[in-house]
């Protein structure tokens, strides 16, 4: 369904607003793996690890510098600004914060019924059964029709934004920490929401998240990030019950609330494994060298150790 | 449990505490009839969903609730004084002093134009009789105990050329600069990423049990509270629902609010195919229900809930509910 292969993805940044030097930032560092029909792959990782490059990357919001795409048969990177335009119909994400990818001067209404109307995805007399269908599948009451995204909270806010993404009947669905800015009691309602759209759509989906808790959920595949860097991936089994590297345990333990202790040292430049400084059971050959992502199709992981 | 005659005198003790906003001839109570005490190095944590009130009671109690709100009634009774009824300028001299307080955000706390070794000693000039030189010394010592390896050189540094993590440790050092006998720390690790978060934490913890502090954390994520604090209080449009242990809590939650919550909490450890959600959202200020205020979400409602707000109902000496299910 869709295949990434050495993704590469650099920003260069000037040290201060001033400086003629730039500093390259590597956002992506040569991420490959695949995702099959109506699988859920879920990405793990801090801030900074690339999880959202790579949600903008495979939309090509963001052009990668090397690496390939592959949808639905076709390499992204190939394709023009048209071409691409059929394509992401068919691929569609979900942000963070559902105030802020949401326009306030429309009516939910119409935050449904525009992409439907834009991509012609169904006869104009028919948009609005479509919109009512949606919103059922949603979960939101017809009464929210008319109103306006600052009327609502923050859960019926990520309903209309899960919505509208779905009102192009995607075939992939990136969702890019859908949850984390709603409260406890809203996100389990809807995680709930996902695995419903999971069934009844057998939608592919791509669920980022730095919580470890809420990705288990949704996910059949796992891939934990780090510094642009694949550190671990497999099936949602392996990883959980027998995660190999030293950073995946620690977030494992971190999601638990058990509290980890490290002594943080800030190295920048870093010839050998990206989390060498803070590793727990690092050793000589990790400075220096970079571990490759080995084992098999299963369980992969990206350490010396095992 | 043991308790070294530290339940005769607690440390903070809130009585009636109601907290409102008077806007265009409305009232919307933000805090309403809250009650809590607080012994000495006691981690108590304090949970709700946004909206529900926690941290304009952390305002309260520092009596920095902005305008248009004002405490109404109650009482904080803190190391035997009225904190409501003090005059402003003897307020002052317990902010940051005696009491200090952790915001969730670093950035926005701390000013970006000086350094941040000048901020920690700001506090110290104003509350203690220190020369300049113990001062610096004193702060330096304090960039130490927060962890920072290399303090001189932070003392010169400013805000921005610190991580998340890094500028909130600084904060703590500024809480702590005093050391103080209370510190309420308000969802001080939200911002935050797990790894960091999780430092954050035990950093803390050690903090408050080598100096005996006590801490009110305020949080929205239980899983925290579970590794940290003794005790719980639920709050929930302005109330707390419910007054618990932690083990009691998470073993038997007594509130159909608490309940819902332990229940939709994301845990490695269970495998449900579905979680179990709590219908419907947080409600308004500006429309809170009659009764009970939890009662339109309630999987246990009765008739008595629609109509009115249930009294505390005490269980044991440290456990109460306000539920109309307690009641006899």
């Amino acid at each position: 369904m869709l295949s990434i292969s050495e993704l590469t993805k650099t920003f260069e940044v000037r040290k201060t607003a001033f400086s003629i030097k730039k500093h390259v930032i590597s956002a992506l560092d040569k991420v490959s793996f695949f995702v099959e029909k109506g699988e859920t792959l879920g990405v793990v990782g801090e801030s900074g690890s690339g999880k959202s490059t790579l949600a903008r990357c495979i939309l090509m919001l963001e052009v990668p510098d090397s690496g390939t795409i592959t949808f639905a048969g076709a390499d992204l990177m190939d394709l023009t600004h048209n071409q691409l335009r059929t394509y992401r119909k068919r691929m569609q994400i979900i942000f963070q914060d559902p105030y802020s990818s949401l326009n306030p001067r429309h009516t939910v209404y119409y935050t449904i019924a525009e992409p439907i109307l834009f991509h012609h995805i169904a006869p104009k007399e028919e948009t609005r059964k479509r919109v009512i269908e949606i919103f059922k599948n949603v979960g939101l009451d017809e009464d929210f029709m008319n109103k306006y995204p600052h009327e609502m909270s923050g859960g019926q806010r990520q309903r209309v934004a899960i919505g509208r993404a779905l009102a192009t009947n995607p075939a992939l669905l990136i969702a890019d920490e859908p949850v984390s800015s709603l409260d406890v009691s809203i996100q389990a309602q809807i995680i709930n929401l996902f695995m419903d759209i999971k069934e009844q759509y057998a939608i592919t989906m791509i669920f980022i998240s730095h919580d470890l808790n809420i990705v288990r959920f949704v996910s059949d595949n796992i891939i934990v990030m780090y510094g642009g860097k694949i550190l671990e991936m497999g099936t949602k089994e392996e990883v959980l019950n027998h995660p190999l590297h030293p950073y995946t345990q620690m977030l494992m333990n971190a999601s638990q609330g058990k509290f980890s202790h490290y002594k943080g040292q800030d190295i920048i430049d870093i010839s050998g494994c990206l989390y060498y400084p803070r590793c727990q059971r690092r050793k000589a050959v990790c400075k220096n060298s970079v571990p490759p992502l080995t084992g098999d199709k299963d369980h992969m992981v990206a350490c010396f150790k095992e | 449990m043991t308790e070294e005659n530290t339940s005769t005198h607690p440390l903070l003790n809130i009585d009636d505490l109601t907290t409102s906003f008077f806007i265009d001839s409305s009232i919307f109570r933000a805090v309403d009839s809250v009650n809590l005490t607080l012994h000495r190095g006691e981690i108590f944590g304090l949970v709700g969903e946004s909206g529900s009130g926690k941290t304009m009671t952390a305002l309260s109690i520092l009596r920095l609730v902005p305008p248009p709100g004002r405490i109404e009634r109650g009482k904080v009774i803190f190391e035997g004084r009225d904190l409501v009824r003090i005059p402003a300028k003897e307020m002052q001299k317990i902010r940051g002093n005696k009491i200090s307080m952790i915001f969730q955000e670093p950035m926005t706390s701390l000013n970006p134009v000086f350094k941040i070794g000048d901020q920690i000693a700001e506090i110290l000039e104003t509350h203690t009789e220190f020369s300049k030189k113990e001062i610096k010394e004193r702060t330096i010592e304090l960039l130490m105990r927060v962890g920072f390896n290399e303090a001189e050189k932070r003392y010169i540094q400013y805000p921005h050329q610190l991580s998340g993590g890094q500028r909130q440790r600084i904060l703590i050092a500024m809480a702590i600069a005093c050391n103080p006998s209370l510190v309420i720390a308000d969802e001080p690790t939200t911002a935050l990423d797990v790894a960091t978060q999780s430092l954050i934490l035990s950093l803390l913890q050690n903090l408050m049990v080598e100096h005996r502090t006590a801490m009110l954390f305020i949080t929205h994520n239980l899983n925290v509270i579970k590794q940290l604090a003794r005790r719980i209080g639920i709050m929930y449009a302005g109330r707390i629902m419910e007054l618990n242990s932690v083990n009691d809590f998470f073993t038997d939650p007594l509130h159909p609010y608490s309940k819902g919550l332990v229940e939709s909490i994301i845990g490695l450890e269970r495998n449900e195919r579905r979680l179990k959600a709590i219908p419907g959202s947080v409600p308004r200020l500006s429309e809170l229900p009659r009764g009970c205020k939890f009662h339109p979400r309630c999987a246990f409602v009765m008739e008595i809930c629609k109509t009115r707000e249930p009294p505390v109902t005490q269980i044991t000496n440290e456990k109460w509910v306000r539920c109309y299910l307690y009641r006899n």
